[in-house]
């Protein structure tokens, strides 16, 4: 499960992704964050958008820093499902910088897409070019994306742009919306090499 | 003994109500009278009290410690005091007595004002609606028409969920620790047993003990015994006490042996000197009643469709007697509702007892939720 960056750095603006992502919810929506760290996210859509509902996390220390920040939050592991939680009972659930640690991707992703209307994912992207230059000179990558050394990552299911496409064409997900970044910005000219981050808005087809 | 950090020497109060009290069973009290104490000040808007929920065994003496006895020290002493967890610095404290209890509310060791004798087991049995609305009134004698919060473990998780139904706006926090929407059937099981060896007690005389200068010791005893040990965990058992002798050696015989039969048989000395049987009885049927979902077809959520309330539900991996899967069903109600809530699960290895110790994780958690409160 991540626990990362997000502990570390809470501000809105140290997150491209989270900023990407609450641009796409719109106002008063109902959102479940899968993974929601302290729970700036949450507290941003609050403020901004006037969203309202939960977190989801396993960490404690991360479950008191939401609490300490007024944020709704289930302490709970993702990898045993959204039990807890109606079918189409939030307008978005968010998984943001989580989908790359969870054990059961497949599994996660149809219950985010059962639970949430729609379905927003962020992860690392493993195609940058630097991560890719990397590789080819040895290495395992590290980067501000991917900040861990190969023997304490929590990522154990890193992809990329073009990968997690594939992977929504074979499950029968729509992708309404991409947005591939890269110190912030949003990459257009070929994303998969040039971004580091993704950020996708998705749902079940019917 | 000296605490730094406690509110130091209380003294409790007694609140009579004369307009009568009809229970959830149909009886009426004449009037009943409520022994409760408060910690901090209620501040001007009145908007900051908390009202201290007890579980069975409790009372109102919730902090601190009576003047004449420096070692009284109030049940949640560790939770509740000037820069505790549930600061009285910032909150006006409340804790009270249940109706029915023995430690100075109306209960059936009061003597029945119609009769000159002792209720007995003419008491009516209450239930945790009872509780709210004797406590309710309370809340109006004090001035209170909205508490900032309400907050209890274990039966008193339970009367804090009560009062946000009950009441939804008189309720703004409701801190629901180690508690259940209802008993299971193994649950109800234990309480039965405990009442049995309650009646059974030849000393128990039907619960007119109290003029044949007995009481019913041996059932009480094994009452609390029983309880005793569903409230901790096999892994602190094994870790408090293992199988340690007392003597070193077995003895081949029945007395105490094992240091477990040693703690198990204290503990129960202890409360069956103090602890009332007719009350002890009431509770457990208090607990084994409570289902709020009942009068909704069994449907929890529709249960709290009137509620309002921001929740914290707490949970201890440990306990097995109000286990996290229990808090998880209350959880589930609340956001079938849309209501604010949190839910944090803390690994413990003192089971339903967990709620009582001092976590620093858990009191963390507390101290969070109640600083988050408006007041």
């Amino acid at each position: 499960m991540y626990q990362g960056t997000l502990h570390e750095a809470p501000a809105i603006v140290s997150r491209p992704d989270l900023a990407a992502i609450a641009e796409w919810v719109r106002p008063r929506a109902k959102v479940l964050d899968l993974g929601c760290g302290d729970g700036t996210l949450l507290g941003y859509l609050a403020e901004t958008r006037q969203a309202s509902g939960y977190g989801v996390e396993i960490s404690e220390a991360n479950v008191l820093a939401c609490v300490r920040n007024r944020v709704n939050v289930i302490q709970s592991d993702l990898e045993s499902g959204l039990s807890a939680f109606e079918s189409a009972s939030f307008d978005y659930v968010i998984l943001s910088q989580t989908l790359q640690a969870m054990h059961h991707t497949e599994e996660i992703v149809r219950e985010m897409l059962r639970v949430g209307r729609e379905g927003i994912v962020s992860f690392p992207n493993f195609g940058h070019w630097r991560n890719r230059l990397q590789i080819l000179l040895g290495n395992m990558p590290v980067s501000e994306a991917l900040p861990y050394q190969w023997f304490d990552t929590p990522n154990i299911h890193l992809c990329t742009v073009n990968d997690f496409e594939t992977f929504c064409a074979h499950h029968g997900v729509r992708i309404l919306e991409r947005r591939v970044l890269h110190m912030g910005r949003e990459v257009t000219t070929l994303p998969n090499l040039l971004g580091s981050i993704a950020v996708f808005r998705i749902e079940q087809r019917t | 003994m000296h605490d730094p950090a406690s509110i130091g020497a209380v003294t409790p109060q007694t609140a009579e109500f004369d307009s009568p009290l009809q229970v959830r069973s149909g009886a009426i009290l004449d009037g009943y009278q409520l022994v409760y104490e408060t910690y901090g000040e209620l501040n001007a808007g009145k908007t900051n009290a908390v009202l201290v929920c007890h579980a069975l065994s409790g009372n109102h003496h919730v902090a601190g410690h009576y003047e004449d006895n420096p070692r009284s020290t109030g049940w949640w002493d560790n939770m509740v005091g000037p820069g505790k967890p549930l600061d009285t610095n910032r909150f006006f404290v409340i804790g009270v007595n249940n109706l029915g209890g023995c430690h100075g509310s109306t209960g059936p060791s009061t003597v029945d004002p119609r009769t000159g004798k002792p209720y007995g087991p003419r008491f009516p049995v209450v239930t945790v609606e009872d509780w709210v609305e004797s406590q309710a009134r309370l809340a109006d004698r004090l001035g209170i028409e909205q508490f900032a919060a309400i907050i209890g473990g274990s039966l008193g998780g339970m009367q804090a969920l009560q009062w946000s139904l009950d009441h939804p706006e008189r309720v703004r926090h409701v801190a629901c620790i180690a508690a259940a929407p209802k008993l299971t059937a193994q649950n109800i099981a234990f309480n039965d047993v405990a009442r049995q060896a309650i009646l059974t007690d030849p000393d128990f005389y039907g619960g007119d003990f109290y003029d044949k200068g007995v009481l019913p010791r041996r059932g009480l005893r094994l009452a609390r015994m029983l309880g005793h040990i569903t409230y901790l965990s096999d892994d602190s058992m094994a870790e408090k006490f293992g199988r340690v002798l007392r003597s070193g050696a077995l003895s081949f015989g029945f007395d105490v042996e094992f240091e477990i039969e040693s703690y198990l048989r204290y503990q129960g000395d202890k409360f069956a000197d103090h602890f009332d049987a007719n009350t002890y009885l009431l509770m457990t049927k208090a607990l084994d009643y409570f289902d709020p979902a009942l009068e909704h077809g069994g449907d929890l959520s529709a249960a709290f469709r009137v509620a309002r309330a921001n929740y914290l539900i707490v949970a201890f991996t440990s306990d097995w007697r109000f286990s996290p899967e229990r808090s998880q069903e209350i959880l589930k109600a609340l956001l079938d509702n849309e209501l604010d809530v949190s839910y944090a699960e803390f690994k413990t290895v003192h089971g339903h007892d967990s709620f009582l110790m001092t976590d620093p994780h858990y009191h963390e958690l507390m101290r969070a939720y109640f600083h988050s409160i408006e007041i």
